[in-house]
């Protein structure tokens, strides 16, 4: 539908001579900059630094608004960028605890002007997903995650078949943008520590774990 | 089961210091009869847990007849309290405020210009955010009342705009804004945008809502631009067409029972910026504004029920 219209502007042009004739559509840019700049101040760890976007967020951004979609070529060059950034677990342990994991996933703290600097941030997770069938308050802006590893066929996390979905699931939750330059999921790499992705990951991939029962 | 979340709430409850707050919370707590509260919270639950699939601790739940889904229950929880919105005590506030002498220069505000003329109130509340030529800007509600009471009352409106919510000054803009709102109630949003400066904010506040910020990449759209999706178990109104448009953002002022409150729509924003991680938005300021139009204009045609009473 996108280049059916795309063409049919194309070819509208032609006929009014010119797209010259055609008046461009404003550039809210600078506008968007100053009013950016003279309605936010900091408070506690909320600083005004938190309103500078790095080339994903302003892509997508720019793209929701006008509802154009960034190009499959922009996306791939987002992902790629945002892949680089996974740092993957330095101790080789991909798997920690699930009972933790739960209690991450639970909290929704963390990063807010009302919040301490020093407290460790919450995972979000039930927000926005359906986990384990023992927590019916759960968010639906994410896909369900319940059975999450079950129905991936995760038997023994360790097992080199595992790998790859063990692998993908880090990545995800460290940078979902390396997979989807648009998603609406937090980086969560800078957010968590690695010991609090170790335990999500075991909630999410745990045989044991109320996700996958 | 703990309260917070088991009412959807990620939002860290009030970070709001109660003792300052309105006395109408006190009043309020009469004013709602206890039992009623009780009732319709239990009637809530049920509903909740009758909604899932059954579970061991679905079933050990005693079977009460409640509404069919949460978001019922909640339906129903809200109509019983519509009947004693506590709002109407800020409303009758606010309506004293409107022509009580203040400030320095001891005048009322009966010919402060909301759009439809001085003094005019009555369906003013739906063409806001508007421009106004005297300021050459396009303000809301409360950015314009702070016009009014500097240029009337030699109220600085530096000095509200610094004012925490719920002390001095800003409790008298809750109550101007209560009383403001419901003179315009069940009266369909219509917001003007023919000059060119509120097509530009129309345009600058469809930006703001889609703007990716923060430590977390959220942006308004991020829980506001679909419907039928919920954060934990709030269900969250999709801002960006009608009819939904003017369900959320036509329901505010609003009392929150939570907070024993009367939060206005720059209330309402300011803590949606806080739980996107994004920095604290100046009371008033034009990106606030921007989003009004955006929403404002979104919900053309839709009733206002301001003000309305939340959780």
């Amino acid at each position: 539908m996108n280049i059916t219209f795309r063409l049919s502007t194309a070819f509208a042009c032609i006929i009014a001579v010119g797209c010259a004739s055609i008046p461009a559509e404003p550039d809210y840019k600078d506008t968007m900059a100053q009013m950016l700049k003279a309605s936010f101040r900091d408070q506690g760890q909320a600083n005004v630094g938190r309103l500078v976007q790095d080339e994903t967020a302003a892509q997508c951004s720019a793209a929701e608004a006008t509802g154009k979609d960034i190009s499959d070529q922009a996306s791939k060059a987002l992902e790629a960028a945002n892949m680089k950034t996974v740092k993957w677990p330095s101790d080789g342990k991909f798997l920690g605890d699930w009972k933790v994991g739960e209690q991450i996933a639970q909290s929704g703290r963390g990063a807010t002007w009302s919040d301490a600097k020093e407290s460790a941030n919450g995972g979000n997770c039930y927000n926005c997903h359906r986990m384990s069938k023992q927590e019916l308050s759960f968010g639906n802006l994410g896909p369900s995650l319940y059975n999450y590893g079950k129905l991936r066929g995760v038997v023994d996390p360790t097992s080199p078949a595992s790998k790859p979905i063990v692998d993908y699931t880090w990545g995800k939750i460290y940078n979902a943008k390396a997979y989807n330059a648009c998603s609406g999921m937090p980086r969560m790499g800078h957010l968590l520590s690695q010991e609090q992705i170790q335990h999500i990951m075991a909630l999410l991939l745990d045989p044991k774990s109320p996700v996958n029962n | 089961m703990q309260s917070g979340y088991f009412f959807g709430d990620i939002f860290t409850l009030n970070s709001i210091n109660k003792k300052d707050s309105f006395s109408a919370g006190v009043l309020a707590s009469n004013f709602l009869k206890r039992s009623l509260v009780i009732v319709s919270f239990a009637a809530l639950g049920a509903g909740q847990l009758n909604a899932q699939t059954p579970t061991p601790a679905a079933t050990a739940v005693p079977k009460v007849a409640g509404p069919a889904t949460t978001a019922d229950g909640i339906a129903a929880y809200r109509a019983l309290l519509a009947e004693d919105n506590p709002a109407e005590l800020f409303e009758a506030k606010g309506e004293q405020l409107w022509t009580t002498a203040r400030g320095p220069k001891n005048a009322d505000l009966k010919k402060c210009n909301l759009g439809k003329g001085p003094g005019v109130v009555k369906g003013s509340f739906v063409e806001l955010p508007r421009f106004f030529a005297d300021t050459g800007k396009v303000q809301d509600l409360e950015a314009r009342l702070m016009s009014c009471m500097e240029t009337l009352q030699g109220i600085s409106a530096a000095e509200t705009i610094n004012t925490p919510f719920g002390r001095g000054e800003q409790k008298n803009m809750e109550a101007l804004v209560a009383w403001i709102s419901s003179e315009s109630k069940g009266m369909k949003f219509n917001l003007p945008q023919a000059h060119a400066e509120e097509k530009k904010m129309f345009e600058l506040g469809k930006r703001m809502f889609f703007f990716r910020g923060g430590t977390h990449d959220f942006a308004c759209a991020s829980c506001h631009s679909a419907e039928g999706q919920r954060i934990r178990l709030q269900d969250l109104p999709n801002l960006t067409k009608a009819p939904e448009a003017a369900k959320g953002f036509g329901a505010w002022p609003a009392y929150r029972v939570s907070s024993g409150e009367l939060w206005g729509m720059q209330r309402r924003i300011n803590d949606c910026f806080r739980q996107q991680r994004f920095p604290f938005p100046l009371y008033g300021s034009d990106a606030t504004v921007a989003l009004s139009v955006y929403m404002g204009v979104n919900a053309k045609d839709g009733a206002s029920t301001a003000p309305s009473i939340k959780r």
